[in-house]
């Protein structure tokens, strides 16, 4: 009985001490990385202990024992601070120590060594990374504060990046392979996406306001979308692929052709267009009819009703539309490379077809970091646009 | 001046408005009452043209609705409604600023002009001007529902049950300040309601509805003692008719001028239910009445609230 009474008094973050233990095991049976003679072969473990060496490793720790005892911290201010700084130091300090590991099993090895992240260092940076995001909402952080804590975490791996610290790491080999076309990707990824969303939006906006405006539009259109949305991906590429071909072959010259971006473009705006036609509909829908009766009562013309009061109250709903649209453009993007559309999708699947685990996570990362930042952005719009129809909490009622 | 000839609407085979005429004077405070379905919004909502009439003539002044561009015609005059409709991305200000800004007054006379109504609605203008609707209670709402209906200094103010969703405290004093901004501004005031007190108690003339019809239009005082049908009776209500009888005159009506007695005075504009009330409360059968400068202006007896001076029995006398 007296164990569990000190537990509930000195235990104040369930989450931190399940992320805590689950680190500390990680630490303790899952080897950091795994070090192969070539990219082919699965390599020998090598766990934490043996990659901690020297000073700067073992400052890389102090943040890990912090991330210890963040369970016992009070939940205050500083309390959440710590846990915060925390679980976002020991996750660049997990990079850093992976860094120099490989740096330093790279001497002595032939060219073609590679030093690759094993599942102890995704354990533990997931634990980190999941100890600080879950502080910072503890912590009553707004989009900004979040995006804040976010873009710190990611500046102190892009500082290692930068200075050359993790260039032994396989990834970074196989990047330096595919510097020429790697940025040509990470460009042509983020263009279909783009291209997709301006048909999506010239398209889904119109749609969306006419669903709104007459229920008859919306009972037609949105079955349609939702079918569209059942639709793998994979298949709805297949099935755009011969009517497109068959129209190039119609119009020779016109650059039509079943594979490349444009059936990805297409494919991605059918995909795109459902949470962007639902919710400005939704969005307006919200607007209380009281509100437009009262503005139409005291002489505001349709027009001036659309654009001061429908828009600015269907903002926020919109926009998570959008945000939704976005994430999974950019993540079907991918698998659009599977019909020659290119992208980042181009270098996940060549790793796959060479067992080259590696490069998947090459092409697999920046897609992950394109989505975060998206939605971040996004979620900041919304909170603006929230906050500008006064409907925050936290202004205090006067 | 409101003018309304022969006017009707139908929606589909429905006549919600059958050939109403009337007409509102200058500066006249009307009240439209019926059941629900008599179209007495219809009417009000034919007034600024959120609903177009069938047929028949609409004018203001002269002038037939008809010709003028719908909105500005709106612009002319305030609108409150009961579910308020307060724009809830807007602060109090902005809300209150909406018809002057459409108008285009300068800036600084629509920030004294919202200052001058947060005053008149009884809300602070520090505290409420940068305030959201959604911090406001109901009864601060439909202030500056109010407010923002007055703020282009309309000389129509048009009224859909304004006061139906509140509480009857709120209620009240709501009514006591727009019977006082009507009496102060000379706005000419066409006010809806179910609620037959409500009516009694501000209506300079009061028009029974029923059917799409208008039953009857008169003072509240032949309201009470004349009504022209079973209906309007029955809107009236039996009960406490002696009560709301009472309330439609004024202690002023009946005082006896030229005699005085000591005691805490009435104000000559007290209705005379809440003398009969005082009374009571104090135990006494004579009352000092006050004039609006606080002079004296007579004494108020038990004997004066039972005298009747015209109409003063129950119609149908049975009650």
């Amino acid at each position: 009985m007296a164990s569990r009474v000190s537990l509930h008094r000195f235990l104040h973050n369930r989450v931190a001490l399940l992320m805590a233990l689950a680190a500390a095991i990680a630490a303790m049976a899952l080897p950091l990385l795994g070090f192969a003679p070539n990219r082919l072969l699965s390599g020998r473990p090598v766990p934490l202990w043996a990659a901690v060496q020297g000073f700067d490793g073992a400052i890389a720790l102090l943040a890990g024992l912090a991330l210890l005892a963040t369970p016992f911290l009070r939940p205050t201010r500083p309390g959440l601070g710590l846990t915060v700084a925390a679980g976002g130091l020991f996750t660049a300090g997990l990079v850093w120590l992976a860094g120099a590991q490989a740096a330093a099993l790279a001497q002595g090895a032939s060219a073609a060594a590679r030093t690759s992240f094993a599942s102890g260092f995704w354990v533990m940076a997931a634990a980190g990374l999941l100890t600080a995001i879950d502080a910072a909402r503890r912590l009553g952080l707004g989009a900004v504060g979040r995006m804040a804590v976010g873009g710190a975490i990611a500046a102190l791996v892009a500082l290692q990046l930068a200075s050359g610290h993790l260039d032994a790491l396989s990834i970074l080999k196989e990047y330096a392979n595919r510097r020429d076309i790697f940025a040509d990707a990470v460009l042509r990824h983020a263009m279909l996406v783009v291209a997709a969303l301006i048909p999506t939006l010239l398209i889904g906006i119109p749609l969306g306001i006419a669903a709104h405006r007459v229920q008859a539009v919306g009972r037609a259109v949105f079955p349609v979308l939702n079918v569209v949305q059942t639709v793998p991906s994979i298949a709805l590429f297949g099935l755009l692929m011969a009517p497109l071909a068959a129209l190039g072959a119609m119009l020779p010259g016109s650059g039509i052709s079943g594979v490349g971006p444009l059936p990805a473009v297409i494919a991605l705006t059918l995909y795109s267009l459902l949470p962007i036609v639902r919710n400005t509909a939704v969005g307006l829908d919200g607007v209380p009819a009281p509100v437009r009766e009262a503005a139409r009562g005291m002489g505001l013309t349709p027009r001036q009703i659309f654009l001061r009061v429908d828009l600015p109250l269907a903002l926020p709903v919109f926009l998570s539309g959008l945000r939704i649209t976005v994430v999974q453009a950019v993540g079907l993007a991918a698998v659009a490379a599977l019909i020659g559309a290119g992208g980042l999708g181009a270098i996940m699947f060549q790793g796959l077809f060479a067992n080259a685990l590696d490069l998947v996570l090459l092409g697999a990362v920046p897609v992950i970091l394109l989505a975060v930042a998206a939605d971040a952005l996004l979620s900041i719009g919304i909170a603006a646009a929230t906050h500008s129809i006064g409907l925050l909490p936290g202004k205090s009622a006067p | 001046m409101i003018d309304f000839e022969r006017v009707t609407k139908r929606f589909g085979s429905w006549t919600a408005v059958d050939a109403v005429s009337f007409t509102v004077a200058e500066g006249e405070f009307r009240v439209l009452i019926g059941p629900s379905g008599s179209g007495k919004s219809t009417v009000l909502r034919m007034i600024n043209r959120l609903i177009p009439a069938d047929e028949g003539a609409i004018r203001i002044d002269g002038e037939d609705i008809a010709s003028l561009k719908p909105e500005e015609l709106r612009r002319r005059m305030g609108y409150v409604i009961q579910s308020v409709g307060l724009f809830p991305h807007w602060t109090v200000e902005r809300n209150i600023a909406t018809v002057p800004g459409l108008l285009g007054w300068p800036r600084a006379r629509i920030r004294d002009r919202v200052t001058e109504l947060l005053e008149l609605l009884n809300l602070d203008p520090r505290r409420y001007r940068g305030a959201y609707p959604h911090q406001l209670s109901g009864g601060q709402q439909q202030r500056v529902g109010v407010a923002r209906a007055l703020a282009a200094e309309p000389r129509i103010l048009l009224m859909d049950e304004p006061f139906s969703a509140l509480d009857p405290i709120t209620r009240a004093s709501l009514q006591t300040e727009l019977s006082a901004i009507h009496r102060r501004t000379g706005t000419t005031v066409v006010f809806v309601t179910h609620d037959m007190d409500e009516a009694l108690r501000l209506g300079d003339s009061i028009a029974v509805m029923d059917h799409g019809r208008l039953i009857q239009c008169a003072t509240p005082l032949d309201i009470l003692t004349r009504p022209a049908s079973p209906l309007v009776r029955d809107l009236v209500g039996r009960e406490e008719w002696g009560l709301k009888r009472l309330a439609v005159e004024t202690v002023g009506d009946r005082a006896r001028r030229q005699e005085s007695v000591t005691g805490e005075p009435l104000a000559a504009e007290t209705p005379l239910h809440r003398a009969l009330s005082e009374m009571v409360a104090r135990g006494t059968e004579r009352l000092p009445v006050v004039d609006g400068d606080g002079q004296p202006a007579g004494v108020l007896h038990l004997s004066d609230l039972v005298r009747p001076i015209s109409g003063g029995t129950v119609p149908g006398g049975t009650a």
